[in-house]
């Protein structure tokens, strides 16, 4: 089994497009996975019909018991975030603030105090348009996005790769460079990373590439609205010489991408000249590569 | 020599686990007695950060010398193997687990 | 008046505009921008200026001292965050992803884990004509935004009057560093494009800044691609639209050198100008 894995460090690079246009290509031979969590935008594309449906726990949240309370104030005391104000005479734990480490739970002499896991999102499967299945993901407002979720959705992702003997797995990897992507990278063989041609594209793709280094997973680069900046696509393929990563392909400036979108299209579906050539040629390129 | 191996089971047929902090079993073999010893780890999954710290503190506790896997640990559970005095092999990810021995056992695997 | 720019999908053109309207705006009054996507930091490649200070910003972690330690493990018991393990004969503390609670320093019955600074990130400040910038930038491995976004805002705060207006650049998304980066905001402007994605991602950031009960107000990138849906959507649920600015291949090119684009394109200024009147308006109101 193959995880084909494509990240950006930088948003609006066409990611998610690109991604959805590979699970398309895929067809019934890929399960999809898409652990963008943050912003997952791929069930716009994919037309999810949700089959199950879970609650995700991650992350402690303290809680008082004002009952057992003796209002002592040893919790505000040890607690770095102020997260726990007295009001109306009563010691109240705000959620947002609270850290979850646990600490005022250890010093409370009543035992007043519990940690809970908190509710932060829902996980689902679904069976989509190509005629396969789709794990994904949705987080709730000012939830921490956290590897133990992408875990999660690529477990499921695996599991049923495994049941229904499929040979592929596409991952829409998250953002940033923090706990989420490496997760998103373990356990792939191949990376795909999306960019562009502009100062801030080459500099997130070069932070997040020092990530993937580590792991030593072999990596590929798209260049998306490649003419846009001719220059600085040719600084890209110095970089790419250097590190040794495969040039997948250069993709044009292209608004076909937006009107796909629109109708809830991947762009194969939707362009049939050179885009789509493109897409096909390089899924070709990346079945194989390895 | 005894050797830890990531796996997705507890058999010498059971697929490889290509994840590091997050494998689901530790499959050990002894090499002098040829005894078999496995630790699940599945509980991993309930752990947000860090994973792969945990993970490495467990395996040090097994007292091997050698450790299998896909794509290998991170700086902070490289630093507790480190710690541990283990030679670590890549590239397993894709095997069985006695396929992985084999190819260990031939010097095809790189180190980390 | 403190502006926070957000969004809740990257690559919408948040930089773009914060950038384009700190500089526009110092033209005239002083101005202070800060760049507060502290994992991805990228305003600075849009603005240069005189340096006029820089410091490093650090957290407070554990440290190890083997003397009087009693190997008792403690330490690791109470640690929510797996970031200090013994092993065998020794503590390791795992500073990326220590939170800084001191629950195992203070609880250590032999005290030998003293808390210590290291560093997380750097703090750079800049000047330009009226236009102040500052940005921080999180070390690569670290794993927590919000104590150096916390950090960088202090440090404003200390050193500006409160009357100045402060353009803050927020990190994407809608989780912890945003909520951080927001939550002493007077007005947060919202960047997006009339796509689905567009679309599908400022709901999310609605419904948070709903949550922390702020004033908001969107602007339109790329205007003129993909549908109505988001303007509908803002008519419906009474946000206010201050700008559209234009879909043009030229604001691609001019991006992607790094350069701003009211300088050179009429369309981005004169949207610019609603932006401003709608601030003025705003502050007019909250002062009456």
């Amino acid at each position: 089994m193959k995880e084909i894995v494509i990240i950006s460090g930088k948003g609006g690079t066409g990611k998610t497009s690109i991604t959805a246009s590979f699970a398309y290509l895929g067809g019934k031979d890929v399960i999809v996975a898409d652990c963008d969590v943050d912003a997952a935008d791929m069930h716009l594309l994919m037309q999810p019909d949700i089959g199950r449906s879970e609650d995700f726990y991650s992350g402690l949240l303290a809680e008082i018991n004002q009952e057992k309370c003796i209002k002592c104030g040893k919790c505000a005391d040890v607690c770095r975030w102020d997260a726990i104000p007295i009001i109306d005479n009563q010691y109240i734990v705000q959620a947002l603030d609270c850290e979850g480490c646990g600490y005022c739970a250890r010093v409370c002499p009543t035992d007043a105090i519990r940690m809970i896991e908190q509710n932060v999102g829902d996980w689902f499967i679904s069976d989509i348009k190509t005629g396969t299945k789709m794990v994904h993901a949705k987080l709730g407002v000012g939830a921490e996005n956290s590897g133990k979720l992408v875990a999660k959705v690529k477990n499921e992702a695996k599991a049923l790769a495994e049941k229904e003997e499929k040979a592929i797995i596409i991952v829409d990897g998250s953002p940033g460079i923090g706990c989420p992507v490496v997760s998103s990278l373990s356990g792939a063989n191949y990376v795909i990373l999306v960019t562009e041609p502009s100062v801030s594209g080459i500099h997130d793709l070069k932070r997040v590439y020092e990530l993937v280094k580590k792991f030593g997973i072999k990596a590929g680069c798209i260049i998306n609205k490649a003419d846009i900046n001719i220059k600085k696509t040719n600084d890209i393929h110095t970089l790419l010489k250097e590190e040794n990563i495969d040039l997948i392909c250069e993709i044009p400036y292209d608004e076909n991408f937006t009107k796909a979108m629109t109708m809830g299209k991947t762009i194969v579906e939707f362009d049939n000249g050179k885009i789509k050539q493109i897409l096909e040629d390089s899924w070709e390129k990346i079945k194989i590569a390895n | 020599m005894k050797i830890l191996l990531t796996a997705k089971g507890t058999e010498w047929d059971s697929k490889m686990d290509p994840r590091f902090g997050r494998t689901e079993f530790f499959f050990i073999y002894d090499e002098e007695t040829e005894k078999i010893e496995t630790y699940d780890n599945r509980a991993i999954a309930n752990e947000a950060h860090g994973a792969g710290p945990k993970t490495a503190q467990k395996m040090s506790e097994f007292g091997v010398e050698v450790l299998i896997t896909g794509n290998g640990p991170g700086g902070n559970a490289g630093r507790v193997l480190a710690q541990a005095n283990l030679q670590i092999f890549i590239g397993a990810g894709e095997m069985t687990v006695k396929t992985a021995y084999e190819a260990y056992k031939q010097g095809e695997l790189k180190t980390a | 008046m403190k502006i926070a720019i957000a969004s809740g999908k990257g690559g919408t053109g948040k930089t773009t505009l914060a950038t384009n309207l700190a500089s526009f705006l110092a033209e005239t009054e002083k101005i202070i921008l800060v760049d507060l996507d502290v994992e991805e930091p990228n305003s600075g490649l849009f603005i240069s200026g005189e340096n006029i200070h820089e410091e490093d910003k650090f957290k407070m972690i554990p440290e190890w001292k083997k003397d009087e330690c009693i190997l008792c493990g403690n330490c690791q018991k109470v640690c929510n965050f797996n970031a200090v393990m013994k092993l065998g004969e020794m503590i390791m503390v795992f500073p990326e992803l220590c939170h800084g609670c001191y629950a195992c320093s203070e609880l250590c019955p032999t005290k030998s884990l003293p808390m210590k600074p290291k560093k997380m990130g750097e703090l750079k400040h800049f000047k330009s004509g009226n236009l102040v910038f500052i940005e921080s930038k999180l070390i690569i491995g670290e794993e927590q935004a919000v104590p150096l976004i916390k950090q960088t805002l202090n440090y404003v705060d200390r050193n500006f009057p409160k009357r100045t207006i402060e353009i803050f650049d927020a990190p994407p998304g809608t989780s912890c560093p945003v909520i951080e980066a927001t939550k002493d905001a007077d007005l947060i402007l919202l960047v997006t494009e009339p796509t689905p994605f567009g679309l599908h991602d400022l709901k999310l950031a609605v419904e948070t800044m709903k949550e922390l009960k702020k004033e908001m107000g969107v602007i339109i990138n790329r205007f003129g691609i993909g549908d109505a849906n988001v303007e509908r959507y803002c008519e419906k649920n009474n946000i206010p639209i201050i700008a559209k600015i234009p879909n043009m291949r030229k604001i691609a090119e001019i991006y992607s050198e790094g350069n701003l684009l009211y300088k050179k394109i009429p369309e981005v200024k004169t949207q610019l100008e609603d932006i401003i009147a709608f601030i003025s308006k705003f502050q007019q109101e909250v002062t009456l």
